[in-house]
């Protein structure tokens, strides 16, 4: 990125969230305005600054915890998405499977997390597996039907050329479905990113060694609902940066989406 | 008396219970523009799906210098409704396309292509996006995707369909200036009659669907045309016009 290019990307990125940190910062100072002056019980609820300082304070704990956030969460996705790629081709190749399998996938959609998150740990212990799967359990099927959709939104045109051309099916599904499909897999990269976070801090509430969902459940218990909050902190501030690592990815992979009708 | 380049003969072709195309006869000689007009629904573009092998006659016969068409055989450059650029490659690499697919490598095929893009008026947008070139550019990208290919035939299925009026005369005269230096052998699918009169050789004009041949005009008149005020085009245009609002006559 050029240097001139700095300042017009500030002044939009200002305008863009201009407000949305007026709105949340108004939240904030209400809530420490309103913890000061009721004089309610930290351990009732806690002010921000409170939540901050405390949090800071155990910064080792928060990141070490983190970590295994992190890690659950980032291999939980990328076998989900390894999963789901690979569905979605066989799918799209072979329709007769997309009717055989698509009823078991939505089923595992309908599988309340609540339920089978103890399971899954009373099956593959308090390791990595167990938030590896229910990650990749709560991703994999908004995956699969973005990439599914994103195939058909091919232009018939498009592939009706490459056919007249002498494209196989195989060339054409590379050359003209897959990167049809690009602006779909990133709005559901984007939507499941957040479900992959959540998925692995609800798999270590349900039991583990390390992990963000564990020091929250113990927090609890131990009634302080201000290291509770800075690990909801620590967790939201995650989601958003793997949310924002989603859409500087599409803007890398798929330069010619910000062009607009800027003719000569 | 050598064949011609493509001989169409009594084609027929139904999608279900629809009958598109009821007995479709006709032929064009090298070096010869040709264009099918018709009622929208008629089954133009049907004919090419046939041609490029996108879907099988129930019957009738296609040859291509005197030769059967085989499926798979790939043997017409193909120009599709709209134009059909890939909006994630630049336009270098949406002309190439072509080549690539016949198997030329990507350096090759560029530097095959690369020559033509002033005498098609692209000069300096090689590196483009389409979504960075006004419609009248896209669809001389296209047309040079199309040509490069060096097949025996163009086939171009509206191709300045999605046009404004003003760009489509434009281009009209710019492909007409282009069919005079390198007189492609070409089949044009429009439903523009201005259009087709001024570039064609011969002019079949299908009835409504199922289809079959209603009229064929000759267009007797040396290229280039000019191509406002004419009165030779213009009584052509408004015979062939008549035809088409009055198909029972």
């Amino acid at each position: 990125m050029s240097n001139a290019a700095m300042p017009g990307l500030l002044a939009r990125l200002f305008r863009h969230a201009g407000p949305a940190v007026a709105s949340v910062s108004t939240l904030i100072l209400g809530w420490e305005a309103y913890v000061q002056l009721s004089g309610i019980s930290s351990t009732a609820l806690p002010a921000p600054s409170r939540i901050i300082a405390q949090g800071f304070e155990q910064r080792q704990a928060l990141v070490r915890h983190s970590l295994a956030t992190l890690q659950a969460t980032t291999f939980g996705f990328a076998s989900s998405l390894t999963a789901a790629f690979v569905f979605s081709v066989l799918i799209d190749f072979f329709r007769p499977l997309r009717r055989a399998l698509f009823p078991v996938f939505i089923i595992t959609q309908t599988l309340p997390l609540i339920a089978i998150a103890p399971l899954v740990v009373l099956w593959f212990g308090f390791g990595l597996t167990p938030k590896v799967v229910l990650v990749a359990l709560v991703t994999f099927f908004p995956m699969l039907v973005a990439l599914a959709q994103g195939y058909e939104a091919t232009d018939r045109n498009i592939a009706a050329l490459l056919a007249s051309m002498g494209a196989s099916r195989w060339r054409i599904f590379v050359m003209a479905r897959l990167p049809s499909a690009l602006p779909y897999f990133f709005a559901g990269l984007r939507i499941s990113v957040t479900y992959a976070v959540v998925g692995a801090i609800f798999a270590e509430y349900a039991g583990a060694a390390r992990g963000l969902g564990i020091y929250i459940l113990n927090a609890k218990k131990n009634f302080r609902p201000d290291l509770v909050l800075a690990a909801v902190l620590v967790s939201a501030t995650l989601t958003l940066l793997l949310f924002g690592a989603t859409l500087l990815l599409q803007r890398a992979a798929m330069p010619w989406a910000r062009l607009t009708e800027a003719r000569p | 008396m050598s064949p011609a380049r493509l001989d169409v003969r009594n084609l027929r072709k139904s999608f279900g219970p629809t009958d598109v195309l009821a007995d479709v006869s006709l032929s064009v000689q090298p070096g010869e523009f040709v264009s099918i007009l018709g009622p929208s629904g008629a089954g133009k573009s049907t004919i090419l799906q046939l041609l490029t092998g996108a879907t099988t006659p129930d019957a009738g016969k296609m040859l291509l210098d005197g030769q059967p068409l085989k499926p798979a055989q790939h043997r017409f450059a193909f120009m599709p409704q709209g134009d059909a650029l890939m909006p994630w490659r630049r336009i270098i690499d949406n002309t190439t396309l072509g080549l690539e697919i016949q198997g030329v490598s990507r350096q090759a095929a560029r530097a095959k292509v690369a020559p033509l893009f002033g005498e098609f008026g692209l000069a300096g947008f090689e590196n483009h996006y389409p979504a960075q070139l006004s419609g009248g550019m896209r669809q001389r990208a296209a047309l040079l995707r199309t040509v490069v290919q060096q097949r025996p035939m163009l086939l171009l299925d509206e191709p300045f369909g999605a046009l404004d009026a003003l760009t489509r005369t434009q281009m009209q005269r710019w492909l007409a200036d282009m069919w005079t230096c390198q007189r492609w052998t070409v089949l044009l699918i429009t439903h523009d009659v201005r259009e087709a009169v001024l570039l064609s050789d011969r002019i079949y004009v299908l009835s409504a669907r199922p289809a079959n041949v209603a009229h064929q005009f000759q267009v007797p008149l040396e290229h280039p045309r000019q191509c406002v005020g004419s009165p030779a085009l213009a009584a052509i245009e408004a015979e062939i016009l008549l035809t088409l609002l009055n198909p029972e006559d």
